[in-house]
């Protein structure tokens, strides 16, 4: 499957499964999940950033609409992709690691730690950019600080069982031109 | 001006995602202002398809709540009825009055339509509900929203040729309140949701001179044109004393349950305008005394 197609898949399986499962699955009003924005940390590492922006940006717009709050989502998904390349940097175990790779993973990232580490990272900025700017409009410090914490650490459990049950095999590719 | 436009180079990543953060933080802000911003409508009739696929499947999985909701909404309906009630006294028959507009001057103020839900929320700080009909079939914005069984849901916000967008009972924004009083001794105060459990709102400027009890009716009041008097909201779950002044804080169990909603009636006030119409007159002569 071309990269193209199989992420043109990705966005819709997601948001489709954000919207009418894991929205509609209420745990607690403290603890929402969020496994969506998985696109973004799944992305392949060639696009360029101006794009990966772009394409984060339709990605929370898409859910947004969904929920009829256009901004939210989208705010917090172009600040993921605006970090992602940065942490992808400093979390590669050595350079041009990412031009043997198409996209993050366990693999690519040299290890389950590092690459937990990146997504933990991002799930975070992701929650904390989305309460934040919530609890703006609607207020209340507290509630957005053990949102944040409680929210993070479903989506991870979310995130964990998602690689495990679908396990991305990364071809090495050698491109030394 | 070449350092500048050498500035854009350098920083183009960076001015890219604050350019993308402002449009979502405008987004942000502009939508909560004004329900309509400019896309919106456009958005709905996408979204709102793909919900309607949905729905079809989601449906059967409520069939039998829904069938009962529907044969206890008929149960309450057909107990109203003119035949039920007999008169003691042979002489006084009573003829059922088939006009609508009788000399006595009766006439109808409220009119139902029954809507589909497609799609409802009840997790975010602000929670929508999406209607299969829209303006095509009579819905206008404004209307007020029951459940089957006339429990308060909310208010119609935005409507597309087929779509409605109905703000349910539970929203934070101050945009919607929804009048309420007490069945038993028709104290006043509004009903606000404070964003944490669904299903349980709050009323408040209520008195604490009030008579109220756990398990009490919560009914609208009707000073407003959106619901008729007497459309519950719930019963009361706890009431709180409030310590800062003389009001209760009285949390409400909502009738409607927003979990599972998959028919609604909207409700037309057909009188709306002329009472507009006759509050906004009182206001200007008002406006010309001074």
């Amino acid at each position: 499957m071309s990269t193209l197609v199989k992420n043109i898949i990705r966005f819709v399986l997601f948001i489709l499964v954000q919207y009418y499962v894991l929205d509609q699955v209420l745990l607690h009003q403290l603890a929402t999940p969020y496994i969506y924005f998985l696109f973004i940390i799944w992305m392949p590492f060639n696009i360029g950033r101006k794009w990966q922006m772009f394409l984060a940006f339709l990605l929370g717009f898409t859910l947004d609409s969904f929920r009829h709050q256009p901004g939210f989502h989208a705010a917090a998904c172009v600040l993921i992709a605006y970090l992602r390349p940065m942490l992808v940097k400093l979390l590669i175990p050595q350079e041009g690691t990412d031009a043997n790779y198409e996209e993050p993973s366990p693999q690519s990232l040299g290890g389950f730690v590092r690459y937990f580490l990146f997504v933990t990272i991002l799930t975070v900025a992701h929650h904390a950019w989305l309460f934040l700017l919530e609890a703006w409009q609607f207020g209340n410090i507290w509630y957005f600080l053990i949102k944040t914490i409680l929210s993070t650490a479903i989506s991870l459990l979310i995130i964990l069982v998602t690689e495990l049950l679908f396990v991305r095999k990364q071809k090495f590719k050698t491109n030394t031109v | 001006m070449r350092n500048v436009l050498l500035f854009i180079r350098r920083y183009a990543t960076f001015l890219t995602f604050l350019l993308l953060q402002g449009f979502s933080i405008y987004l942000i802000v502009q939508y909560n202002k004004y329900h309509h911003a400019v896309f919106s409508s456009s958005m709905n009739k996408v979204t709102g398809a793909v919900n309607t696929q949905y729905n079809k499947i989601q449906e059967y999985l409520t069939l039998k709540q829904q069938n009962a909701k529907l044969s206890q909404a008929n149960e309450q309906l057909l107990n109203r009825l003119k035949e039920n009630f007999e008169s003691a006294d042979t002489a006084n028959r009573t003829v059922v009055d088939s006009i609508a507009l009788d000399t006595l001057g009766t006439r109808r103020k409220w009119r139902y339509y029954q809507a589909k839900v497609v799609a409802a929320s009840v997790s975010a700080q602000n929670n929508f509900i999406v209607l299969h009909r829209g303006s095509n079939q009579q819905l206008k914005e404004g209307m007020g929203v029951l459940d089957p069984l006339n429990g308060v849901v909310g208010k119609i916000i935005e409507v597309t040729d087929d779509y409605a967008v109905v703000i349910s009972l539970l929203s934070k924004t101050s945009d919607f309140k929804v009048d309420a009083k007490l069945k038993k001794g028709g104290e006043t105060g509004s009903i606000t949701w404070d964003g944490k459990e669904p299903n349980l709102v709050t009323l408040t400027n209520i008195r604490k001179s009030a008579d109220v009890k756990k398990g009490d009716t919560v009914y609208t009041s009707g000073y407003t044109t959106t619901f008729q008097n007497g459309s519950m909201v719930g019963t009361v779950a706890e009431v709180i004393p409030e310590k800062s002044n003389n009001n209760f804080k009285i949390m409400v169990r909502t009738a409607a349950n927003f979990y599972n909603l998959q028919y609604v009636n909207v409700i037309e006030n057909i009188e709306k305008e002329k009472i507009e119409t006759i509050v906004q007159q009182a206001a200007k002569k008002l406006g010309e005394g001074n």
